[in-house]
């Protein structure tokens, strides 16, 4: 099992590779000179000189190549243009914050979803599975921003329930105003995990083992709780470990709207104020986590499932 | 009983769904309303003063159902060249990232060994940058705006139909008709494309549906975030206008963006599951 481990781990360096040299050619070649983007119409030819010796920009693409391949290696990215701020300090800032919202709903999302999808592939094909069905499918089209914008209104505003928005660093103060953006998330993520394990529960109920079991006597809750259950948690685990990594980016939309200075309103006041090292850096790191939560994935299933070690 | 094509069979088996033909029927309104607005037969133009300042719906005239914004412009005229900009989009996204989807996945598949190699490589790098970092990244480096959007929501998003389009097609290769093709001197183009790809572009469909959905939902996002429609009517504008107006107790405007994009997305999401049970009945879960 470990020389599987190994293998995948290794095997996601040229995905690496492939995510930096997609994010430079974005940025450094598609893109034209980000100097241009950053400093505005009015700079002075001096001022784009500056910058762009700052940034590295006046070197040859191969040099500026590997030294972003060593930004991305020692977690090193330089300055923020805007703030002026190492980078590396302000992603470490906006992880609290970040992290304050989305571990939370996290939580509570997934163990809603399990539950409801149970209950609901329980009952399977009767109206309890059809009402949960049309609710998942409605929660998952009314836009994210409705739900901010009448969730701030409602119980912001006009129930004074929550704060309207802001932040805290102080404990528990903080939980207070995460709780209305948590609740929210809560509301536009269930719908979507609940349909992925419902079907994921379905397809193991129609396996042959389930069959067997049915022939042999046991009843409808036996074979729920007992069999099914344990092989179809497999699918349940792998969406959930494959999602932890990328909390730590926290969410743009609710972070934006309820003032929460995490890593998501970080990339949209980059947007905002294009500051275009921030938004390389970003996107870099998105990608990070998002090659860790699949390896985390795929080591999982071998501990679960040992036919995966073989093939 | 009758025999039917395999194609005849699925669209027997869509017609039975009732709430799929519902649903067909609202995107068929939405794309009239939306076409009809793209030639300036209804809601022209959009830009005019047609009353006061933030007045309420009244049924008094056409262009006063929904009110009026800040400006004293129709909402209802914003909420119909909206929808132009959200079909607008969709249609051009998956346009894009269907076929790239296909001709990738089926190259992958079909011809193995370096080609597969460089491809599965390509999409798993694609793929492993968070697909709405990706999309806003590449919206803002093409320098925002609509064509940056069609490109960026088109290049992204034909990552999970390559991936299944290559399983189908490594499947497919061995069978005997693709076999007997080859023995009657068909060439490698022909018969990827003249024989197997059209035994799985139904994957083509449902993905097309889902896609297009997708994009109208990420196209109101980079409209609030800035960098989707500049200057033109977007349901992300009106939502990012409303968040102030809400407060003063304006509420057409979102009302209007919320509900016309509730219903086309509502459509797409169970129009998409009905053309997978109809196209691919052993299928249980999604592509995406």
């Amino acid at each position: 099992m470990w020389v599987y481990v190994l293998r995948r781990v290794l095997s996601s360096i040229p995905t690496l590779f492939g995510v930096a040299l997609l994010v430079f050619i974005l940025f450094h070649v598609m893109g034209g000179d980000p100097v241009y983007q950053m400093v505005g119409k009015h700079a002075s030819a001096q001022q784009i000189a500056d910058l762009r010796h700052e940034y590295g920009l006046d070197q040859p693409k191969t040099t500026q190549f590997l030294r972003y391949l060593q930004q991305v290696v020692t977690f090193d990215f330089g300055r923020s243009y805007a703030t002026r701020q190492p980078i590396r300090q302000m992603i470490l800032n906006g992880i609290g914050p970040s992290l304050t919202l989305a571990i939370p709903a996290f939580i509570l999302t997934t163990v809603l979803s399990v539950l409801i999808s149970l209950v609901v592939v329980y009952f399977r094909g009767r109206w309890p599975d059809r009402l949960g069905v049309v609710l998942c499918v409605l929660g998952m089209s009314v836009p994210m921003l409705a739900y901010i914008l009448l969730g701030q209104y409602l119980f912001g505003y006009k129930l004074g329930w929550f704060p309207i928005s802001g932040f805290d660093a102080g404990w528990p103060q903080r939980l207070g105003y995460v709780a209305l953006p948590a609740l929210i998330w809560v509301a536009v993520a269930t719908g979507y995990d609940v349909r992925f394990y419902r079907t994921a529960l379905i397809e193991e109920l129609g396996n042959d083992y389930v069959r067997t079991a049915r022939a042999k006597g046991l009843g409808e809750p036996g074979i729920f709780l007992k069999h099914v259950l344990k092989n179809g948690m497999i699918p349940v685990l792998t969406n959930v470990v494959i999602q932890i990594p990328l909390l730590i980016l926290g969410s743009f939309l609710l972070e934006r709207f309820f003032g929460i200075p995490g890593l998501g309103s970080m990339m949209i006041d980059a947007l905002h104020g294009s500051d275009f090292p921030v938004i390389r850096t970003m996107t870099t790191l998105g990608a990070i986590l998002m090659i860790i939560g699949n390896l985390a994935t795929d080591v999982l299933y071998t501990v679960f499932d040992p036919r995966v070690r073989l093939s | 009983m009758k025999k039917r094509s395999l194609w005849g069979e699925a669209l027997w088996r869509l017609t039975e769904n009732r709430l799929a033909v519902i649903s067909f029927g609202i995107i068929v309104f939405y794309a009239l309303i939306a076409s009809a607005a793209a030639l300036g037969l209804i809601a022209s133009p959009w830009e005019t003063e047609v009353g006061g300042s933030y007045q309420a719906p009244s049924s008094s005239a056409f262009k006063l159902w929904l009110g009026t914004d800040i400006f004293g412009r129709s909402v209802l005229y914003k909420v119909i060249h909206g929808a132009r900009m959200a079909l607008g989009v969709g249609l051009v996204a998956s346009l894009i990232s269907v076929p790239l989807g296909i001709v990738l996945g089926a190259l992958a598949g079909y011809f193995g060994k370096w080609v597969d190699h460089l491809i599965v490589w390509f999409y798993t790098t694609l793929s492993s940058i968070p697909n709405i970092m990706l999309v806003i990244a590449i919206t803002y480096v093409l320098g925002k705006g609509f064509g940056a959007m069609y490109i960026a929501l088109g290049i992204t998003s034909w990552v999970g139909l390559a991936r299944v389009i290559r399983g189908e097609v490594l499947k497919h290769k061995q069978r005997d008709y693709v076999l007997a093709a080859e023995s009657l001197g068909c060439s490698h183009f022909s018969r990827i494309f003249r024989h197997i790809v059209p035994n799985i572009v139904h994957f083509g469909i449902i993905s097309f549906s889902i896609q297009f959905m997708t994009a109208i939902k990420t196209e109101v996002i980079l409209s609030f975030l800035g960098l989707g429609a500049q200057g033109q009517p977007s349901w992300g504008i009106m939502i990012d206008d409303a968040k102030q107006e809400l407060f003063q107790g304006v509420w057409w405007q979102l009302a209007g963006a919320t509900v016309a994009m509730l219903f086309v997305v509502l459509a797409f999401n169970i129009l998409g599951d009905a053309l997978r049970d109809a196209l691919d009945p052993r299928a249980g879960r999604g592509i995406g």
